[in-house]
């Protein structure tokens, strides 16, 4: 380890990898710093990605992908399902190896990771300019001077906190999740299923993706604000319990997902934020391997930019980048995932049966989108904004 | 803000470690490394929150306080661990 970077990653996500990996290739001196012992565990993901997603960072590897889904399969609450037609393909990843291999390839650009690195605090001037960081490597205490600081440290982020930005995440959007891997059930390898209704998640939804054979990733979230009623656990527990009652657990874990709009700075004081960290999910699919790594993209090009020029007021520019790739995107998705969320389990059972009624060639996404749009003609605006542009 | 004694309590070793309830605290109350958790008592307002956010609830809230708790269950041992960074 050298004595002080130009580039401080916290965290070794995809987001913060990705991060790293882009302000290495524009010539900084990188380092990332993970609190955990590996890379890539323990995995608090259902692990669903696109096709197109993942090439833009990666070649897809056999290695780390567990299903190729070609369908997903959406259950309403009276147990109809309907199918829509799509064009892409997508994965279940083994997270544990993707972000591994993440990680590498910011290795090979020469930014050095350390595990076991638990970042507590900024390193500030007495200005109140933040310098650095103040970690607790392999348990003994050190600060390390940089000139910028990543936080790439996921949903419980608290690096932006420090450098000035409030980024607690409000309950109405923040999504308890909870998910089991489970072996020995019968479950179709290509396609992913997702149930909606009040009796499996109220207002968000429950995912069943394959992972290899005779095993899936089961999982759910549900807003906090519904959490408060009935938890996700026990949400969970019943599901697995009625439908798959003598399947092996393998991993059984906690989570939460930002699902809002993107944090309203996502740059202060020298630091910038990445990931869910600044909350840069999808807020409908509650998906974030990708938009993170698209966040982090950005964010570690602007950061090297702002090295190279010798100018940090420069990486104001990254807030642009992102509002425009994907940020816009995100709020409208918003406004989206709160009429979704507003839907009473028979409007969800009678967008379902419009939807089976529509032949099948019309049977897409969109087609049960406009099939949403009669039961809720307020979302039309939405949508016009994602589409129109 | 004062208040008598730490009214949030989460149950050692039931953790997982998975940050939602860190990610709703609006106050940075919550000390989180691998395999550690605390609440830092002077900042936390009793919000309840992070009780609300925990998929495992494994956060408990006591409105009388948890010092008359046993010791086996009491949040000591984590809030030193948590002191110790400050
Ligand atoms: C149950 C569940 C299911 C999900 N399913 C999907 C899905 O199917 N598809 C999808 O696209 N997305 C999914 N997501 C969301 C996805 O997992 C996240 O959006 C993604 O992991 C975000 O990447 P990140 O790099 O920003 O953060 P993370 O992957 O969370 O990485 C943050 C890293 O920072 C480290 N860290 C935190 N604080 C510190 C610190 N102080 N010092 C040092 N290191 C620190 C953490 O240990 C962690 O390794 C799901 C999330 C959950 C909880
Ligand atoms: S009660 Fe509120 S302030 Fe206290 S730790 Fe929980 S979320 Fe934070
Ligand atoms: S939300 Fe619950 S399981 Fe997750 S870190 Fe907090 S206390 Fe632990």
């Amino acid at each position: 380890m050298k004595t002080r970077y130009d580039i401080i990653v916290v965290g070794a996500g995809p987001a913060g990898s990705t991060a790293a990996r882009y302000a290495a290739a524009g010539g900084a001196s990188v380092l990332m710093l993970e609190k955990d012992r590996d890379v890539g565990y323990p995995v608090r993901c259902g692990e669903a990605v696109s096709h197109e997603g993942v090439i833009q960072f990666i070649q897809p590897d056999s290695k780390w992908i567990a299903a190729t889904v070609t369908k997903f399969r959406l259950v309403a609450p009276n147990g109809k399902s309907v199918v829509p037609r799509l064009d892409g393909i997508g994965y279940v990843l083994e997270r544990r190896i993707f972000d591994y291999e993440l990680a590498k390839l910011a290795a090979e650009e020469g930014v050095e990771v350390v595990t076991k690195a638990y970042v507590y605090d900024l390193l500030k001037n007495d200005d109140g300019v933040v310098v650095g960081i103040r970690a607790l490597i392999k348990d003994e205490k050190i600060d390390i001077p940089c000139k910028i600081v990543v936080a790439a440290d996921g949903v419980e982020s608290r690096v932006g906190k420090w450098a000035g930005i409030d980024t607690t995440c409000h309950i109405r959007d923040m999504e308890s999740c909870a998910q089991m891997t489970i072996s020995g059930i019968n479950v179709e390898q290509d396609v992913l299923d997702f149930y909606f209704g009040d009796d499996v998640s109220p207002g968000g939804y429950l995912w069943v993706f394959p992972k290899g054979k005779n095993t899936a990733n089961v999982g759910l979230g549900l807003s906090v604000e519904e959490a408060k009623k009935k938890s996700a656990i026990k949400f969970l527990r019943e599901f697995i319990e009625k439908k798959f009652p003598n399947a092996a657990i393998l991993t059984h874990i906690a989570g939460g997902v930002p699902c809002a709009k993107t944090c309203d700075r996502i740059v202060a004081n020298n630091v910038i934020l990445v990931g869910d960290a600044a909350h840069q999910v999808n807020p409908v699919s509650g998906g974030g391997i990708i938009s993170g790594m698209i966040g982090g993209m950005i964010g570690g090009q602007v950061a090297a930019e702002a090295i190279t020029k010798k100018d940090l007021s420069h990486l104001t520019e990254y807030e642009k980048r992102w509002q425009k790739r994907l940020g816009w995107r995100h709020e409208v998705f918003y406004n989206i995932k709160e009429a979704i969320a507003s839907f009473s389990d028979d409007t969800l059972n009678s967008i379902c049966d419009s939807a089976l009624k529509l032949p099948e060639e019309k049977r897409t996404l969109g087609g049960i989108f406009r099939a949403a749009l009669w039961n809720k003609p307020s979302m039309l605006m939405e949508v016009a904004k994602v589409f129109v542009s | 803000m004062a208040k008598p004694f730490l009214m949030i309590h989460i149950r050692p070793g039931k953790c997982d470690y998975c940050g939602c309830c860190v990610g709703v605290c609006p106050e940075d109350a919550i000390e989180l490394q691998e395999s550690k958790i605390a609440v830092i008592e002077e900042r936390c307002t009793n919000c309840r929150k992070c009780v609300w956010a925990c998929p495992w609830e494994v956060i408990e809230f006591h409105r009388e306080g948890i010092k008359d708790l046993p010791k086996e269950i009491s949040a000591l041992d984590n809030l030193q661990f948590a002191h110790s960074l400050k």
